[in-house]
C-alpha cells in the first residue's frame, strides 16, 4: 500500500534535512575559512601532484562492474523465488519439488558460467 | 489544518519513531567509537580515553564539538558542488535504511512487506556518496578509494543477498516483523539452521562496511586516508557517521534475520523464563561498578558525573523491571513485550558490533588481490552452494517427511564440506602465484 511509504519518506527528508542543515548553521559559528596556497591544494604527502586525476585507471575495475551485474540480478531473481518458496499463504507457495528443481537449473547455468569465468581467469586480480 | 491534525493523529508513532532515529543516531555513532576505543585500548592493555569525563565518557560530545567548529576547507581543483553533497548522500542513505528495522515490537518506521529488500537497495546507495566524493576531491588517493570502496562493495554484495536470500527460504517473507515471527513459531534461530550463511553474512557485512581486516579504501600505510582524503572537519565527520550507521544497520540486519530479532533466547520456554530477569541484573551490574568507580574518580565533578550515569542506569533497570513485578494484566505488564524487545534486540546489534571490533584488533589487513579472491572465489560459490543446501534440506523435511534435525545438519555438512574444497583450492593458487611473483 502506497500510504505504508509516507512514513518513509517523512523520514527521508528528515534524514537528509539534517546533516545538511547543521552544516549549513554551523557556518556562522565556525571561523571563516583563510586557507591560501598549499593548504587547498590536494594532498600529496608534501609534494606537488602530478599527472591528472580524471584519467585512466586500471581495467580490472571495469571487470569487476560487469560481473557484479550478472551475480546481483541472479540475485535479485533469487529474491521473491525465496520468498514463494515458502511463503505462509498456501496458495501461492510453490511444490517443493518444482521449485527446488527449477532453482538448481537456474544456478547450475550460473555456475557453468562461473566455472567457465574461473577458467579464464576473470575472477584472479593480478 | 484539519487534515494536518487527522495525518499527525494517523502517523504519530511513525513520526516520533523518525524523529527519535535522527536524533539519537548521531549520538550512538558518537559512543560506538568511544566503545571501539575503550575496546581496542582494552585489547592493548592501554586505559583509552580517560579525561575527558569519567573513564572518557564525555569523550564523543567533546569530539562532536570540536569537529563542527573546524575550519572548513574545500580543495581549490574540488568539484564543489559534488564535493558538498557527497558525504549528504551516504548519512542519508545509511539512515534511511534504518527505516524498516523493528527494534522491538512496538519501535518501527514503516512495516513494508518488501522490508528487507528495501534495506538491501537503500543500504547500497551510500556507495554513491564514497564514490562520488572521492572523484569530486580531484585527487589520487581519494579516487583510488573510491574505486577500491566500489570494486568491493559491489563483490560482496552478491555474496551478503545471496545470504540472505538463504534465511528467506527459511522466512518466507520479506517483512522484518514476520521474519521474527517465523523464528519465534520454530522455536529456533535461523542462526542454527544456516550457520554457513551467518558466516557468509558476517564476512560480507564486514566488507561491505570497510571495516578492517577489509579496510583497504581507507588503508592508512598505502592511501592516506582513502576517499576521505581531501574531507576534513564536519564533513569528515558525516562520512564517519555514515559509516557507524551502515555498521549499525548491517548489524540490524544480521540480528533480524539471524539472531531471532528482539526475541529472548529461549523465548518459547517456559523453564527459561527467569531469563526474563537478566535486562534488569546485567544493567544492575553495570550500575553497580559505576558507583564503585565514583568515589576513586580524581575531581569531585567527575565523582557527580559517574554517580548519575549509575542513578540513570538503575533507572533504566527498574523500568525493564517494572512490567515483571507488576501484577499481569495491568498497563504496566503489558509493556513488557515493547521495553524487554528493544532491549535484546539492541544487546544483539551491540554484541554484533563488538564482534566487528574484536576481529578488527585480531586480523592483519587484507591485500586486495587476496579480498577479492576471497570474494569471487571463495565466497560468492559457497553462497551459491549455501542456497542449494537450505534449499534441499527444505525439500527433504516438506516432501520426504525428513526431520528438521537430520535434514539441515546433512546439509549444513555437505555445505562445510564444500567450503574445504574452495579454501584448498584457493590456497593451491595463491601458492602457485607465489611463485609465479617469485620468478618474475
Amino acid at each position: 500500500m502506497p500510504s505504508q511509504y509516507i512514513p518513509i519518506l517523512i523520514f527521508a527528508a528528515l534524514a537528509a534535512a539534517f546533516p545538511a542543515v547543521t552544516l549549513v548553521l554551523f557556518r556562522f559559528i565556525r571561523p571563516t575559512p583563510v586557507a591560501v596556497g598549499a593548504k587547498l591544494k590536494p594532498y600529496e604527502c608534501g609534494v606537488e601532484a602530478e599527472g591528472d586525476t580524471r584519467g585512466r585507471y586500471s581495467v580490472r575495475f571495469y571487470i569487476v562492474a560487469i560481473l557484479f551485474v550478472i551475480f546481483d540480478v541472479e540475485t535479485t531473481f533469487l529474491f521473491p523465488w525465496a520468498v514463494l518458496f515458502s511463503t505462509r499463504h498456501e496458495g501461492f507457495r510453490l511444490e517443493p519439488v518444482y521449485a527446488l528443481a527449477s532453482m538448481f537449473v537456474f544456478l547450475g547455468i550460473l555456475i557453468i558460467g562461473y566455472v567457465w569465468l574461473y577458467r579464464k581467469g576473470a575472477l584472479e586480480w593480478v | 489544518m484539519h487534515s494536518l491534525i487527522d495525518f499527525l493523529l494517523t502517523y504519530w508513532v511513525q513520526l516520533v519513531c523518525a524523529v527519535i532515529i535522527v536524533a539519537v543516531l548521531p549520538l550512538v555513532a558518537g559512543y560506538i567509537v568511544l566503545m571501539e576505543r575503550k575496546v581496542m585500548a582494552d585489547m592493548q592493555a592501554r586505559l583509552g580515553p580517560m579525561r575527558v569525563g569519567p573513564h572518557g565518557l564525555l569523550q564523543p560530545i567533546a569530539d562532536a564539538l570540536k569537529l563542527l567548529i573546524k575550519e572548513d576547507i574545500i580543495p581549490d581543483e574540488a568539484d564543489k558542488a559534488i564535493f558538498w553533497v557527497a558525504p549528504l548522500i551516504s548519512v542519508t542513505a545509511g539512515m534511511l535504511a534504518m527505516s524498516t528495522l523493528a527494534i522491538g515490537p512496538w519501535f518501527q518506521i514503516a512495516d513494508l512487506n518488501i522490508g528487507l529488500l528495501f534495506i538491501v537497495g537503500i543500504s547500497a546507495l551510500g556507495i554513491f556518496g564514497i564514490v562520488l566524493g572521492g572523484w569530486s576531491s580531484n585527487s589520487h588517493y581519494s579516487l583510488l578509494g573510491a574505486l577500491r570502496s566500489a570494486a568491493q562493495l559491489v563483490s560482496y554484495e552478491t555474496a551478503a543477498g545471496m545470504a540472505i536470500v538463504g534465511a528467506l527460504m527459511l522466512a518466507g517473507t520479506l517483512s522484518t516483523r514476520e521474519i521474527i515471527a517465523t523464528q519465534n513459531d520454530y522455536g529456533v534461530w535461523f542462526v542454527f539452521a544456516a550457520p554457513v550463511g551467518f558466516f557468509i553474512y558476517v564476512v560480507a557485512s564486514i566488507a561491505e562496511t570497510n571495516r578492517a581486516p577489509f579496510d583497504l579504501p581507507e588503508a592508512e600505510s598505502e592511501l592516506v586516508a582513502g576517499y576521505m582524503t581531501e574531507y576534513s572537519g564536519f564533513r569528515w565527520a558525516l562520512y564517519f557517521l555514515a559509516e557507524y550507521t551502515n555498521m549499525v544497520v548491517v548489524a540490524s540486519i544480521a540480528t533480524t534475520l539471524f539472531l531471532g530479532g528482539w526475541l529472548r533466547p529461549f523465548a518459547g520456554t517456559r523453564a527459561f523464563n527467569f531469563l526474563d530477569f537478566l535486562p534488569s541484573v546485567l544493567l544492575l551490574g553495570v550500575a553497580g561498578y559505576c558507583f564503585y568507580r565514583a568515589p576513586k574518580q580524581p575531581v569531585k565533578i567527575q565523582k557527580m558525573v559517574l554517580a548519575a550515569v549509575g542513578a540513570m542506569i538503575i533507572l533504566v533497570a527498574l523500568i525493564l523491571a517494572a512490567p515483571l513485578l507488576a501484577p499481569a494484566g495491568s498497563f504496566v505488564a503489558s509493556m513488557k513485550a515493547g521495553l524487554h524487545g528493544a532491549f535484546w534486540f539492541l544487546l544483539k546489534v551491540g554484541l554484533y558490533i563488538y564482534l566487528f571490533m574484536w576481529l578488527r584488533f585480531t586480523f592483519p589487513r587484507y591485500r586486495f588481490d587476496q579480498l577479492m579472491r576471497l570474494g569471487w572465489q571463495f565466497l560468492i560459490p559457497l553462497s551459491i552452494v549455501n542456497v542449494m543446501g537450505i534449499g534441499v534440506a527444505l525439500v527433504l523435511h516438506r516432501h520426504f517427511g525428513w526431520s528438521h534435525w537430520t535434514a539441515f545438519p546433512l546439509t549444513t555438512i555437505l555445505t562445510l564440506a564444500v567450503a574445504g574444497l574452495l579454501a584448498a583450492a584457493g590456497e593451491k593458487q595463491e601458492k602457485t602465484h607465489a611463485i609465479v611473483g617469485e620468478e618474475a
